[in-house]
């Protein structure tokens, strides 16, 4: 299974999200406080990009007047219709069997080992000719 | 009742309405105090009964209470009821107190023209049920006059109009809708009565004929209201029921609420599931009118859309007449559905015991 690294993690600090191109698919890659994210970049509902909208909490509630909001779940909101998505599963809300988007894999790797060429790993088509991977840094890695 | 309909099981037919008291016939109902006010303030009567359904209109039906007190309840006797012993009419009498200010004479009212009711029921068949008015502009009051009546095995229903100052999801209503929960009677939404506010959404129309079809929409207003206010939520044994508000936009109506919700539940987060489920779960329609050609396909397509056996209930909307015989609904309907719609639905709802099956005649 091929392996892409999008860049270096001083590039993507907490807070901060980027969409990259990956053999052909537009995929959202997030770092919230620290930990690492990414999710198919095309809401499942009518194709709009997805991780271009708003990272929200999550408001739930018993009844009328009292909300219990937990700011640490994540819900990627689409920009065109406000369908919500957990950002660690891709699953919507309202319906997560059924609607919910691609999730992948996120990896923080040694530039060394991805220099000593583990297989399968590919310095893959964002960064590859513009980056050098050196020893000395860590990646972000995405497994598609 | 018509003799000819082929669906041969016992009725429940769930909106039937009783002439409305006059004066002196609530005096006995009132104190003396407020008998001395009726008769000082020149009040003859509320203006929201005849406002909704004037007197000469087609749709009034009012020759068959003309004849009196007396043959308008043989004429419910004859129409509601027939000749079965598991069949039950509910009954109402809407006395607009909806539009009244004094919090007292509203409350008075309602209990009379309740105390009114419950003797007639009692004095004409055992059959009768009864739906009860309450004062919605006052919740608190209103919620007092159900628990003075709840008790009453007559009592099945909390009749409140579809036209309101604020829809009732609002929770200024809370009192009225908890007293409702307790007693374990639904709330029956009924088409009219005149709030303070115009009868439709966009302002007053001239003619009464936009304000009559346009209770469809006021109707779909109100479920709006208590699905997303959350009275389904903060009362979970809260029923409703849509009284002679038409059903056929149910669908649509489902539709759009469950599909906004999608993109918009945070603004409401205690609507955990979509709207539809509320609807089918705590509301029930009467199926008179019927808005659309009784023998085409369309409110067979209609009854499929509604994903649900259990949300009609049987209606003659007596006396009010339409254009559409809900017998030659029922007609249609695979038997098992036609049997909750003329029964099994509105017994559920009223608490009336399970009809015993039609018995074959033995000859």
């Amino acid at each position: 299974m091929k392996r892409y690294v999008v860049c270096q993690t001083h590039e993507l600090p907490p807070g901060t999200r980027r969409i990259v191109d990956i053999d052909g698919r537009s995929i959202g890659v997030f770092n919230v406080d620290g930990e690492y994210y990414a999710l198919r970049n095309t809401c499942p509902h009518q194709g709009a990009a997805l991780c271009t909208g708003s990272l929200l909490g999550e408001v739930r509630s018993p009844c009328p007047g009292e909300y219990r909001y937990d700011g640490s779940r994540k819900l990627l909101q689409c920009p065109w219709h406000g369908w919500e998505f957990d950002l660690t599963t891709g699953q919507s809300w309202f319906d997560p069997a059924r609607t919910r988007v691609r999730p992948y894999d996120v990896t923080v790797e040694s530039g060394r080992s991805i220099a000593a060429g583990r297989e399968g790993v590919v310095p893959g088509p964002y960064v590859a000719e513009t980056l050098p991977v050196t020893v000395d840094d860590d990646y972000i890695v995405v497994t598609p | 009742m018509s003799s000819d309909h082929h669906h041969g099981g016992p009725l429940i037919d769930c909106d039937v309405h009783l002439p409305t008291p006059t004066v002196d016939q609530l005096g006995p109902y009132l104190s003396e105090h407020w008998r001395e006010y009726i008769a000082t303030a020149g009040f003859k009567g509320s203006m929201a009964v005849t406002s909704t359904h004037p007197p000469g209109a087609r749709s009034s039906g009012h020759e068959r209470l003309d004849g009196g007190f007396a043959e308008a309840m043989r004429n419910v006797r004859r129409h509601c009821l027939g000749e079965s012993e598991s069949a039950r009419a509910v009954v109402s009498a809407h006395y607009g107190v909806e539009t009244m200010g004094p919090p007292d004479f509203s409350t008075a009212l309602s209990r009379a023209v309740n105390d009114w009711m419950l003797t007639a029921c009692r004095d004409t068949d055992e059959r009768l049920l009864a739906s009860i008015n309450v004062p919605p502009q006052y919740p608190d009051l209103a919620a007092e006059e159900i628990d003075r009546l709840a008790g009453d095995d007559r009592v099945v229903q909390v009749f409140v109009p579809a036209r309101t100052s604020k829809p009732y999801g609002n929770r200024i209503y809370y009192p009225l809708l908890a007293a409702a929960e307790r007693n374990g009677l639904p709330l029956g939404i009924h088409f009219g009565g005149m709030s303070w506010n115009p009868p439709t959404g966009v302002g007053w129309p001239s003619y009464y004929i936009e304000e009559y079809v346009g209770m469809a929409h006021v109707m779909q207003a109100q479920l709006s209201s208590l699905v997303f206010e959350g009275a389904f939520q903060r009362f979970p044994r809260l029923r409703v029921t849509v009284l002679e508000g038409g059903w056929t936009w149910l669908p649509s109506l489902m539709w759009r609420l469950d599909k906004e919700w999608k993109g918009i539940r945070r603004e409401v987060p205690w609507v955990e599931e979509p709207p539809s489920t509320y609807l089918r779960r705590h509301v029930k329609l009467s199926i008179q009118p019927i808005d659309a050609p009784p023998d085409g396909p369309e409110v067979m397509t209609t009854i499929d859309q509604i994903g649900s056996d259990d949300v009609l209930m049987y209606a003659s909307d007596f006396p009010h007449e339409h254009l559409s015989d809900p017998l030659a609904l029922l007609d249609r309907l695979a038997p098992e559905t036609a049997s909750k719609v003329a029964y099994g639905n509105a017994a559920a709802c009223y608490g009336v015991p399970s009809a015993p099956e039609p018995q074959e005649s033995v000859r």
